[in-house]
């Protein structure tokens, strides 16, 4: 089941200096959340603090249940994929390893989940080893297998091909279908368009606008999201 | 040149015919550094993954001891272990002095920081890789750690060969505190460095060639073993 969370006026701090907030941030239990914005607006610290594996300096976040239930309940694909020194299969495995699934049950799972991501034929291959973008579907496949109430995704389709694209997104339509509550960052506007009930707009590490999708789009209220749905360049 | 050629001859043919001194000296001589690099590898493997992944706060003077002491001579090392174990010293009374025991001792003091620095750096380059994932996955620090040591199995079996490298061809410590007593305390270097003394060149060869054996099964080991690591394999 998926849970809100609220962030009240968090500040992360890096060298005394802020790279995020403060911020208030509500998201509701459903839905698929797309945070925007331009490279180090602080989307990548924005997820890991919802994720709590940031440190804040300060301010409160409040998922509506003790941190490390809500941790277990959450998957984070990262923005450059990180992969066990093992194979394939182990690196699905060890998601299910670690809560104790039985082996019968994570043979199962395992091999299902190869085939969705397209690697049903790459198990026994050193995941060190595979392409780039087979690493990225390794690493959402290796998220969604112990389906999460919610996954935090940073920019799972840079690098990719139109149709690896399509192939992943097909992935979040389906778990987010299934009840499993979507976070993630793109620096694509076309997928942002295609995927986001929701919409947050970064701009040096701070909210500029947050909404659904179909009136940020139609309807950007500050001018600093109409000029970067314009493609201009923000400084 | 004819009794060079002579001496590697009958080398040759107590090693084949398993010479009874050649073997024993051999058997103690593994016994001895065997059994120095599993308590070293005890003591060594945990510490240095632990103050890979671990911040504390004298961790940086840790690490930089542990390269000051592997870098410590072995003579000196069997020097200190002398004063300790001899008769007069803090530990004599445990009559440990002129043992395989005393001999042990030492190679671990000399082995210890070699493996936990060698862990240290495999593991605190793991963790980097790794911590991101495993703190997102809400790992133990059981799990991360039983995580990290088997995904970095092939780095530690690598540094407990160097130390076992390093302990079997020592000779200056275990010379001192060992006392190189014939079917006691003799083992490969020291009975090398006697015969050869003695002019006995023939059991010298034999026992080199014995020693170099093992020296280059355990870099051919080391050596395929960072191999797979590199390509991968697994
Ligand atoms: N550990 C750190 N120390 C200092 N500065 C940091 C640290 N981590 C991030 N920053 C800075 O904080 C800002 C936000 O970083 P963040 O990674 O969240 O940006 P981003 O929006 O994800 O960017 P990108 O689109 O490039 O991924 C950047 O200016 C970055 O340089
Ligand atoms: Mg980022």
């Amino acid at each position: 089941m998926a849970m809100s969370m609220e962030l009240k006026d968090v500040t992360v701090k890096r060298r005394g200096k802020a790279i995020l907030g403060p911020i208030d941030l509500n998201l509701g239990a459903t839905g698929i959340t797309m945070v925007i914005g331009p490279n180090g607006a602080g989307k990548t610290t924005l997820l890991k603090v919802l994720h709590g594996v940031e440190r804040v300096s300060d301010g409160t976040i409040d998922w509506a249940q003790p941190a490390d239930i809500a941790r277990q309940g959450q998957a984070y694909v990262f923005q450059s994929p990180i992969m066990l020194r093992r194979t394939v299969r182990q690196n699905l495995a060890y998601p299910l390893q670690l809560v104790g699934v039985s082996k019968s049950e994570i043979e199962t799972r395992v091999t299902a989940w190869a085939e969705r991501i397209g690697l049903g034929d790459a198990l026994d291959r050193p995941a060190p080893r595979i392409s780039g973008g087979e690493k990225q579907k390794l690493a959402l496949g290796r998220a969604l297998i112990r389906d999460p109430d919610v996954l935090f995704l940073d920019e799972p389709c840079a690098n990719l091909d139109g149709r690896s694209i399509l192939d992943i997104e097909a992935l979040l339509l389906e778990a987010h279908a299934s009840g499993t509550r979507i976070i993630m960052t793109t620096h694509d506007l076309a997928q942002c368009r295609r995927l986001a009930s929701e919409v947050v707009f970064l701009l040096n590490g701070r909210i500029h606008e947050q909404g659904d999708a179909m009136g940020f789009f139609a309807n950007p209220k500050t001018v600093e999201a109409q000029s970067f749905l314009k493609g201009d360049i923000l400084l | 040149m004819n009794e060079i050629w002579a001496g590697i001859l009958s080398a040759f043919r107590l090693i084949f015919a398993l010479d009874a001194d050649l073997v024993e000296i051999t058997l103690r001589s593994l016994q001895v550094s065997l059994t120095a690099l599993i308590i070293a590898s005890l003591i060594a493997l945990p510490f240095g993954t632990w103050i890979a992944i671990r911040r504390f706060r004298y961790r940086r003077a840790t690490i930089a001891t542990l390269n000051a002491l592997m870098g410590l001579p072995p003579v000196v090392v069997g020097l200190i272990v002398y004063l300790l174990l001899s008769r007069s010293g803090p530990f004599g009374v445990l009559g440990l002095l002129f043992t395989p025991t005393a001999m042990i001792i030492a190679q671990v003091i000399i082995i210890t920081p070699l493996i936990a620095s060698i862990t240290h750096q495999a593991m605190r380059d793991l963790w980097a890789e790794y911590h991101d994932l495993l703190i997102s996955l809400n790992t133990t620090n059981r799990q991360r750690i039983i995580t990290l040591i088997w995904d970095g199995r092939r780095a530690l079996l690598t540094a407990a060969l160097a130390g076992f490298g390093r302990a079997i061809g020592e000779v200056g410590a275990i010379m001192i505190v060992g006392g190189n007593i014939d079917h006691a305390t003799r083992v490969l270097t020291t009975a090398i460095a006697l015969e050869t003394g003695k002019g006995d060149f023939e059991l010298a060869l034999g026992l080199g060639f014995v020693l170099i054996a093992l020296a280059l099964a355990v870099n051919f080991a080391i050596h395929a073993l960072t191999k797979t690591e590199r390509e991968g394999r697994w």
